[in-house]
């Protein structure tokens, strides 16, 4: 690997947030910067430097994890709070018994249609804002990025109370509007979270909301990589708008985009705060998904080794969405 | 190549076409701005609104009059001051903790070539997928059986370790963007590795310490579901958990509540406007340019 080799290496790969970088589809070698790195000088260096990084992910993420395995075949509940008593080990019953209730199918099924409703919505709505946020004169730009950022910078917490209070049944501003505009007064005092369904809705509003600031502004930075020669020389040469985004934009912004929609994927499908603040920290049973399921099976009904049990299908569940992002990063040279 | 990546080239003024589709682009992008930043402005006016008007049948979207009573509600609520407290406590020493954890791992993944690396990159891509409940339950029975619920300590590990996957995983892609030639040359004309490292990758690795900073901390500063399992005792909770005491059985008082969070949204506002230049900057700009 020769230093024109890196040179020619196109334009300085794009650290986007949790994307891959981004190399003009020009670059002829990908890889030529990372080659370059120093493999022979410090042996022991490197793994003093990532020591204290194992160690503290050991402690948070892998023995947590394993433990949730093992209180699976458990059977923990409020004795092992106050430390007393063994607790016995069942096997494969708290799975036997998750899976034979109806409830549990309910509460999935649940969580997937929701996912996916967020997903297509957040990926949707945040890939026409940043395809727009291209065609801006500078203020304009500028203006809706402060907006963006502004709702990003939101707590999860404070954006929960404000769309709890908006969709309030008395005080709230979405019926005094909607009592306005059809002129039918049925809409003051109207309960939003009495059918799941509207409450669903009113949840997705928020997530959907709260997710799109991040996926614009990743998209954004994706797309200021499109080199501008290729999408001019492709209009010059009769593309219409549609043809330049799906032969020329789309191929440079679409590992950005599959991981940002896997991420979503597995965020959606982990959602949890919104719900549970929304419904005012006491969820109702036809608003529980997987997480909040497991959640009060734990903590409500003090049967750790149920929420755990849950908990663990859930990770089962999820470890496919999961492999896939790795592909798709180990594809694009992330994981090199 | 570096013009190919300005917003703003030369070029499109010369190409009327744009400009006559510019304006309908950016009534749109003034409504969806309008869209995106309406609650956070719902929040601020509601802060200001006199309590009469928030519990009336007819939300106006302008007040008639503003004061500052609901602040002064929220300001006197119980624990105001110790949940600042123990909110600048956790959140600040998990992100200076997690950061030096973070950028000393994304150097070796990032600068070295070791046997693991791949599967510790994996390791901290993976971990973050895992859902919240499914950390939550055996954290809090390990934290209940060491005597750490009710301690900042173990919020403090708790946050710390959570911003770590990601952080370094951020860093890293700062780090090998830049050239390993800049630190060989510093190294060539007498720099230490540590010299090299002070003087040449920290000043260009600051804008993806910052920006990786500033998601760590805002992370932890919005943080609930922890804390409000971890932390039961009042004079304890952080700003968040104390966000929940503003509803009781007799309903919410939402003037306040809206004060109180507008309070806490603040910081976290401010800080992230600072940070969204360099932020852009290390986003669409690469270190060394031709």
């Amino acid at each position: 690997m020769t230093a024109a080799d890196t040179k020619a290496a196109g334009p300085p790969p794009v650290p986007v947030p949790r994307g891959p970088e981004v190399t003009g589809p020009s670059s002829p070698v990908k890889d030529a910067p990372r080659a370059k790195r120093q493999r022979k000088k410090g042996e022991l260096l490197p793994y003093f430097l990532i020591l204290p990084a194992i160690l503290a992910i050991a402690a948070v993420y892998v023995y947590p994890l394993a433990k949730t395995v093992i209180m699976s075949f458990q059977d923990m509940g409020r004795a092992a709070l106050w430390g007393n008593g063994e607790t016995p080990w069942v096997g494969f019953d708290q799975f036997t018994n998750i899976l034979g209730d109806p409830e549990f199918w309910q509460v999935t099924g649940r969580t997937i249609v929701f996912m996916a409703v967020c997903v297509v919505l957040t990926m949707g709505i945040g890939l026409l804002i940043s395809l727009m946020m291209l065609r801006l004169s500078t203020w304009a730009r500028l203006i809706l990025t402060v907006a963006l950022i502004a709702a990003w910078s939101m707590p999860l917490m404070v954006a929960a109370s404000v769309f709890r209070w908006l969709a309030d049944s008395d005080y709230g501003l979405i019926n005094t509007l909607l009592a306005d505009l059809t002129g039918d007064e049925k809409w003051l005092g109207h309960n939003w979270f009495l059918d799941p369904w509207q409450g669903f809705g009113i949840i997705t509003l928020l997530v959907v909301w709260g997710a799109i600031p991040f996926v614009v502004i990743t998209m954004y930075a994706a797309l200021t990589q499109v080199p501008k020669e290729l999408e001019e020389a492709a209009s010059l040469d009769g593309a219409t708008a549609f043809g330049v985004f799906r032969y020329v934009t789309w191929p440079v912004i679409k590992p950005v985009f599959t991981m940002v929609a896997t991420l979503s994927v597995i965020w959606d499908f982990n959602v949890f705060g919104q719900i549970w603040l929304l419904r005012g920290n006491k969820p109702e049973p036809e608003y529980e998904t997987l997480g909040l399921y497991s959640f009060s099976k734990a903590f409500e009904s003090t049967s750790f080794s149920q929420g755990s049990a849950i908990a663990l299908i859930t990770v089962l569940m999820l470890s496919g969405v999961a492999v896939y992002y790795l592909r798709q990063l180990i594809k694009t040279g992330e994981v090199e | 190549m570096s013009t190919s990546t300005a917003p703003n080239t030369p070029a499109q003024v010369l190409r009327p076409d744009r400009t006559r589709n510019r304006l309908g682009y950016n009534i749109l992008a003034l409504v969806t701005a309008a869209l995106m930043a309406f609650p956070v402005y719902w929040l601020i006016i509601s802060s200001l609104r006199p309590n009469h008007e928030i519990r009336s049948y007819d939300q106006t979207l302008w007040p008639s009059s503003l004061t500052f009573d609901n602040f002064a509600r929220a300001v006197k609520q119980d624990n105001f001051g110790t949940a600042i407290q123990s909110s600048l406590i956790v959140s600040v020493t998990a992100v200076v903790g997690g950061m030096i954890i973070a950028t000393l791992a994304a150097l070796a993944i990032g600068r070295f070539r070791f046997f693991g690396r791949k599967a510790l990159m994996m390791v901290m891509i993976l971990v973050q997928m895992l859902p919240p409940t499914a950390m939550l339950i055996p954290i809090y029975l390990q934290l209940n059986a060491m005597g750490g619920i009710d301690e900042y300590w173990g919020l403090i590990v708790v946050y710390l370790v959570s911003t770590l996957p990601f952080a370094t995983i951020m860093i890293r892609g700062f780090v090998i963007n830049i050239p390993v030639e800049l630190e060989e040359s510093a190294m060539v004309d007498g720099c230490t590795r540590m010299g090299a490292f002070r003087r040449v990758i920290f000043p260009l690795l600051a804008p993806g310490l910052a920006a990786a900073s500033i998601f760590a901390l805002v992370n932890a500063w919005n943080e609930y579901l922890f804390a409000y399992i971890l932390i039961n005792d009042n004079s304890k909770y952080t700003l968040n958990v104390w966000l929940m005491t503003f509803t009781t059985e007799r309903g919410t008082d939402y003037g306040a509540l809206m004060a109180a969070s507008t309070l806490i949204s603040i910081p976290v506002v401010i800080f992230f406007m600072i940070i969204q230049g360099k932020m852009a900057t290390g986003l669409t700009s690469g270190a060394v340019k031709g």
